[in-house]
């Protein structure tokens, strides 16, 4: 699950990570109240006001801005909330911003210069172990640094078994190029980060840029923290942060019925029992001459209900010309999913994109049966190929 | 021969008294799996499906002598369940559970690096060696004893595999169903030397997807030592950057992740890549003809 920046950076604070002061804000009159909170929190008067929505890029879509006066947070603030933020990392119509962060400005003036650094945490897959990724070119796309300057990376591996060590983290404050209490705070720094990882079972910490102010403290100046899903039930507060207008609406409401299901561009629909198969479906779609319109796992219990639920959300797709149903009956019965699809199409009624139907495995021959004989507009296969086949026909036609 | 499982496995199921154990547990005695009894914490000394129930992983292999574990144990418990097999020197273990936190799976990744036991999942349909043994959830009717071992990410895009090669006439060895999650016990490299070292495994069957680095490891090995031939899937073709599709595990991050990326290199190691699934079953056949 992903959390908005100021949710991530109320998780860090409470394992000790220092963040910049700042609250929340949905209107611009609440913008400037929580400015001037700011400002007497922190005697500062110059403000970030950041748009809050799960993309990262947003300064470059002109969703974050530095304000120097009360006036200029409420225009700012103006402009940002309401705004369809696009940046690189959302889709062309870019997305709603409904609030945004009215934060202290780290970039006041000190006896140092300030510098930007790059931090992650994340798991090594092939190793089993989460490991901190880090760099001196902080605030920049970490794919091009990777890209331009891989020397300029570096990681430290963590060990299960004893936890991130004293060394490890004092290498990260020498690499970085950090002394005297610069140091000093990053080495705690990067402890209570490490802790907030896995305190609060992340799957990813991504801090762009940490800042190192002008009088030496260290902050997460960005936040983009992703928890694992699977470890939810045991952080119920952390469940709580979901903000459903994040996701895609129809993503939403499938979930609600225990299907797994991804939105695409294509007009060949499917839906599929297994994620492995589910993808493989998809590409084989696409070998038939169609895109496909959607990744959809019903799941291990493919009954009639889900089944038409199913189908209701993939023709609610105005750009779906055909559906493809692939189950591998194992547990599940094939002539129970076949009667599902028979009622699903009588109660919704009117379906007007032609249906492929292929069943195979525990009952398939009955499951075939009862569809032929159904009367209905679907054509039903056994035999892979000759879903694949069937989908091309009906592209043509 | 076969690997993992056969015959002689003397087999165990945690969470045995469940409905998903119980369920699963009557489908592997039904389908001939010398299950010797089941762990449920607080129902030892009972009976159920037949068999006894034991408090602990420990208790039933004093008693009983069992060799492999299946687990049906809900995710917050399974991690503690691998583990408490691993301590009983239980051989080979198999988590069929979804679910499990990644950083639950990285404490029982580093607990199995000192023992001797060989976990097999989590978030897995199991292993079956068919005529002889079926530890997990896979339907048993769809197998064939025959010629070809398959080592899979994904539960019923194997069971399409596995269809394709008993009615193609070619059957299994042993089907092995590694799982979906970021961190797994087996891997598919593992999963592929077990294979090439058995003896009546005549071909392998490699069905992967998007994400992680499994399948070009287990390539890399297989252009080294590889000495049977071998056919290749990979899902996910079609699948967006940064959305997981389904598994935990499938989630393209850098372009290493993608199906093509890992197409190319399989088929540089002298894998035989098909690109539709519908060809698995036929292009291991004309490589075993």
């Amino acid at each position: 699950m992903n959390l908005h920046e100021f949710q991530g950076k109320q998780i860090l604070s409470r394992y000790g990570v220092s963040v910049p002061f700042g609250i929340v804000a949905e209107s611009p009159a609440k913008a400037v109240e929580a400015a001037k909170e700011v400002q007497a929190k922190t005697g500062l008067d110059r403000w970030a006001v950041k748009a809050q929505i799960h993309a990262g890029g947003r300064g470059k879509g002109g969703g974050v801005k530095i304000a120097k006066t009360l006036e200029e947070v409420e225009l700012y603030a103006d402009q940002i909330i309401g705004m369809m933020l696009v940046t690189p990392q959302t889709s062309a119509e870019g997305k709603l911003v409904r609030k945004v962060l009215v934060e202290q400005n780290i970039f006041y003036p000190g006896p140092s210069p300030v510098s930007e650094i790059y931090m992650s945490i994340l798991m090594n897959r092939a190793k089993g172990r989460n490991m901190i990724m880090y760099s001196t070119r902080g605030g920049m796309d970490i794919e091009k640094v990777a890209e331009e300057t891989p020397d300029l990376i570096f990681t430290e591996e963590i060990d299960p078994k004893v936890g991130l060590q004293g060394f490890q983290a004092r290498q990260i404050a020498f690499n970085l190029g950090l002394s005297g209490d610069a140091y000093k705070e990053m080495v705690k720094f990067v402890f209570s980060l490490y802790k907030a990882f896995e305190s609060s079972d992340a799957s990813l910490f991504e801090i762009n840029p940490v800042i190192k102010a002008a009088d030496d403290r260290i902050f997460a100046a960005d936040a983009k923290v992703t928890i694992d899903n699977n470890a939810l039930y045991r952080h119920t507060d952390i469940a709580a942060m979901r903000d459903l207008h994040e996701e895609d609406p129809i993503e939403v409401e499938a979930s609600r019925f225990d299907l797994n299901f991804v939105k695409l561009d294509g007009n060949v629909g499917c839906m599929v029992n297994g994620a492995g198969l589910a993808m493989a479906t998809m590409d084989m779609i696409k070998m038939s001459g169609g895109e496909p319109a959607n990744f959809l796992d019903v799941g291990g219990t493919a009954n009639a209900k889900r089944v038409e639920e199913a189908f209701r959300i993939i023709l609610k797709d105005p750009n779906v010309k055909a559906i493809l149903v692939n189950i591998f009956g194992g547990i599940v019965r094939c002539d129970r999913v076949a009667q599902g699809i028979v009622d699903a199409y009588n109660n919704i009624g009117a379906i007007n994109v032609p249906i492929i139907v292929r069943l195979q495995g525990t009952n398939a021959a009955e499951g075939k049966a009862l569809i032929d004989q159904s009367g209905l507009k679907v054509f039903s296969a056994i035999k892979l190929q000759e879903a694949a086949e069937l989908v091309n026909e009906v592209l043509k036609a | 021969m076969s690997v993992l499982v056969n015959k002689q496995s003397r087999v165990l199921v945690q969470g045995f008294t469940g409905s998903e154990g119980t369920f699963h547990a009557g489908q592997m005695i039904e389908y001939g799996t010398n299950v010797v009894g089941g762990v449920t914490p607080g129902k030892g000394g009972t009976e159920h499906l037949g068999k006894p129930v034991f408090n602990t992983v420990a208790d039933a292999v004093k008693h009983t002598g069992a060799d492999v574990s299946v687990i049906f144990v809900p995710p917050a418990f399974a991690a503690d369940a691998i583990m408490e097999a691993a301590a009983a020197g239980i051989g080979v273990i198999v988590c069929i559970t979804e679910g499990i936190p990644t950083l639950d799976m990285v404490k029982v990744k580093e607990y199995l690096s000192s023992r001797n036991s060989r976990l097999v999942g989590p978030n897995c349909p199991g292993v079956i060696t068919p005529g002889e043994a079926k530890v997990g959830i896979m339907p048993g009717f769809i197998h064939q004893q025959g010629r070809v071992g398959i080592v899979s990410r994904s539960g019923t895009l194997t069971y399409e595999a596995v269809d394709q090669l008993t009615k193609a006439g070619l059957g299994q060895t042993t089907a092995i169903g590694i799982g979906g999650d970021p961190i797994i016990g087996t891997t598919t490299r593992d999963a592929v030397e077990l294979l090439m070292s058995d003896d009546k495994t005549e071909g392998i069957v490699m069905i992967g997807e998007i994400g992680g680095g499994m399948e070009a490891e287990a390539a890399y090995w297989i252009k080294e030592h590889g000495t049977k031939p071998v056919v290749g899937f990979i899902a996910g073709a079609t699948a967006p950057k940064g959305r997981t599709m389904g598994h935990a595990g499938a989630i393209i991050g850098g372009k290493s992740d993608t199906a093509e990326a890992k197409k190319a290199i399989l088929r540089e190691c002298g894998i035989h890549v098909v690109d539709s699934p519908a060809d698995i079953g036929k292009r291991m056949l004309e490589l075993l003809k």
